[in-house]
């Protein structure tokens, strides 16, 4: 027999020597220290990189590492190509750029918000392989098995001159990808946004990253979840009406996330006033997992509100933060540490309930907010959007409608997933359809699933301004079928219910209507909300709410 | 520019008062003119809206109106801005009641 051939088990590390030895020989780092003078970061990324690479390029819903994406774009594509990314989203134009100049070649991520036509593009084209649409917690879960990163490119607030991160209330996706990264034999390069003899605080240890780089701007932040109250219609307070009547308050649903959107930002307008009213302060929504939504400041400032813990920051609302530190999550410095990767756990395991928003639903129930030339990905929604099997602990919420879903000798309880939707989008496009794009979508993308948000049998209620349909009742796949035709409102597959069925699913409480609720709909007025602009949030935060210009008009 | 005209059975509107003004033509929205009618068992109703193609759903929507609210007896005009069903539903409700005084 052959004896085994002698195999090196160290290639990782000497692998990142040779890498930080062709740096210093260009006169980056080394015995220079960490600090990288900003117009030699072509020269570092293009002596780190390694064609082939998989490269880690930080941004999310708020923070993003913009310069360090742009840099990445403008290497030469004949000395960096092939390049795998991980990314939690795909934002910016420059991190297309990457693809269209021939630097990259395949794509994993969970979310492409504006840039989803672009990329759907480049499908149609071949000129990108997508590897998997992942939520947030799966990819961050990939980091640590078969996708780590060879080299990560992260933004920060501050570094000291040893290399020490502070990230500002920002921290976001940085922990779990720095984690990744400088554990498993990666490089760590960092953007900041000022250089400070002292830091406020100490966010990444200064020996799990190899170089920082003083960006000529701050890194960009995007105010994603700021919902302007003057915007929220009649319609979507008498759903919210609905939802705090008809679930919030008969659950006793305290541990909870909001999805973005006007329809939930009504909700949490609606707290101090029409759900104070109901006598449910103290009994519900005391506990989140939530951005830093301007929209929960009147919940806040009246008592609501016992802790939040966030995915990452809101423009404008650091100070208000900082202010109420028994609320969020902040360091001995005063400012907030946000942490997508904790968030999110929190949101799949701690939360009784999920209420969000969708683009399309079929009759099953699935969801999608993927539609024809748009590839959007997921983002958290999946995950905080559906029942955790590994969940143990109990909770009123959870065992009631674990026992409504499996009868009452239930040996596990249930999530809530909410999804509320008006049964038309703008254009009288119909939410409610018999088929998802994100059928013919698969067909396009070559994917091995269709990109459907949240699956059918994971929704335990449907609100729609026509009422409630509570799907854990349903008994069967034609009650399902019934129960959401049942609150499809004026759609073709509304107006294609059985009646009959209906009315039965009715008389069994499975489909409420808001007279069912006590809930006369020509009360629903923006007079209930308890703040109709956002000067309102503003006064109601004291003056510390400070929202970006594009949301003042005063 | 399409101009539709409906007429339901309804049961009778109780002690018809001032007409009803109710909402605003704006994007996505629609004013609703509510007015004593000829007939006091039907509902009558003239829209005209910017949204051609939807006569169906209009006829849906009132339909569903007359039968759950005694709106006969009424004349109703709407002009609409592409509002969707459920802001029409919301805003006839309101108008029907503004039109009865609150006796509904």
């Amino acid at each position: 027999m052959n004896a085994p051939l002698p195999r090196q088990w160290d290639s990782l590390r000497q692998n990142r020597g040779r890498r930080l030895e062709r740096a210093a020989s260009l006169g980056l780092a080394g015995k220079n220290g960490k600090e990288i003078p900003v117009d030699r970061i072509i020269d570092l990324l293009e002596a780190v990189i390694q064609p082939g690479d998989r490269v880690c390029l930080e941004g999310n819903n708020q923070k993003q590492a913009d310069f360090l994406s742009e840099a990445l774009a403008d290497c030469d594509p004949a000395r960096i190509n092939h390049l795998s990314m991980v990314q939690s989203v795909l934002a910016l134009p420059s991190h297309v750029d990457l693809f269209e100049r021939g630097l990259a070649s395949r794509l994993d991520f969970s979310f492409s918000g504006p840039q989803g036509a672009r990329l759907a593009k480049l499908v149609q084209e071949q000129r990108i392989e997508i590897g998997s649409i992942h939520t947030y917690l799966e990819l961050f879960g990939r980091y640590f098995l078969d996708l780590t990163p060879n080299v990560a490119l992260i933004a920060a607030q501050a570094a000291d001159a040893e290399g020490n991160l502070y990230l500002g209330p920002n921290t976001e996706d940085t922990p779990a990808i720095v984690e990744a990264t400088a554990f498993k034999g990666g490089i760590v390069i960092a953007q900041v946004n000022e250089r400070l003899e002292k830091l406020p605080r100490v966010d990444v240890p200064a020996d799990w990253v190899d170089f920082t780089v003083l960006a000529p701007k701050p890194n960009y932040i995007e105010p994603l979840f700021t919902r302007d109250p003057a915007q929220i219609t009649e319609v979507q307070v008498l759903m919210a009406m609905m939802a705090i009547k008809g679930i919030y308050a008969e659950y006793g649903v305290t541990r909870l996330n909001h999805g973005i959107g006007f329809d939930t930002a009504a909700i949490e307008l609606l707290l101090p006033t029409y759900a104070a009213e109901l006598g449910l302060k103290g009994n519900i929504c005391t506990h989140w997992a939530l951005n830093p939504h301007p929209t929960l400041i009147p919940a806040i400032e009246s008592g609501f509100v016992e802790s939040v813990h966030c995915f990452g920051s809101e423009v404008g609302m650091d100070a208000y933060i900082s202010a109420r530190s028994d609320v969020f999550f902040t360091g001995a410095d005063g400012s907030m540490r946000s942490n997508r990767a904790f968030s999110q756990t929190a949101g799949l395991y701690a939360c009784d309930m999920f209420i969000g928003s969708t683009l399309q639903m079929d009759l099953a129930g699935n969801s999608s907010t993927a539609t024809l030339g748009r590839i959007t990905g997921f983002g958290g929604a999946p995950n905080m959007g559906s029942d955790p099997h590994g969940r143990r602990h109990a909770s009123p919420a959870w065992l009631k409608a674990g026992r409504e879903a499996y009868g009452p000798n239930a040996i596990r309880g249930r999530k809530l997933v909410v999804q509320m939707v008006e049964t038309f989008r703008e254009h009288m496009a119909p939410v409610f359809v018999e088929e998802l794009d994100a059928w013919q979508l698969q067909k396009v993308m070559g994917a091995d699933l269709p990109p459907i948000m949240i699956y059918g049998d994971d929704v335990s209620h449907i609100v729609t301004e026509e009422g409630i349909a509570n799907l854990l009742l349903c008994r069967t796949p034609e009650e399902r079928e019934q129960a959401i035709r049942g609150v499809a409102g004026f759609t073709p597959v509304g107006m294609a219910r059985d009646k009959g069925a209906v009315e039965n699913l009715r008389d069994r409480g499975i489909i409420r209507r808001p007279e069912d609720l006590g809930i006369d709909p020509r009360l629903a007025t923006r007079d209930l909300l308890a703040a109709r602009s956002v000067k309102d949030l503003v006064r109601w935060s004291g003056g510390l709410y400070a929202p970006p210009s594009r949301f003042r008009n005063w | 520019m399409e101009t539709l005209n409906f007429q339901f059975a309804s049961a009778p509107a109780s002690a018809a008062a001032d007409p009803a003004l109710c909402g605003v033509v704006g994007s996505g929205n629609l004013e609703i003119l509510l007015n004593a009618g000829d007939l006091p068992n039907q509902c009558v109703v003239e829209i005209k809206t910017s949204a051609r193609g939807f006569a169906e759903t209009w006829q849906a929507v009132i339909g569903a109106f007359a039968a759950a609210h005694p709106a006969g007896g009424t004349r109703i005009a709407i002009n609409d801005m592409g509002a969707t069903p459920a802001v029409v539903s919301l805003r006839l409700a309101q108008a029907l009641a503004e039109y009865q005084g609150g006796a509904q």
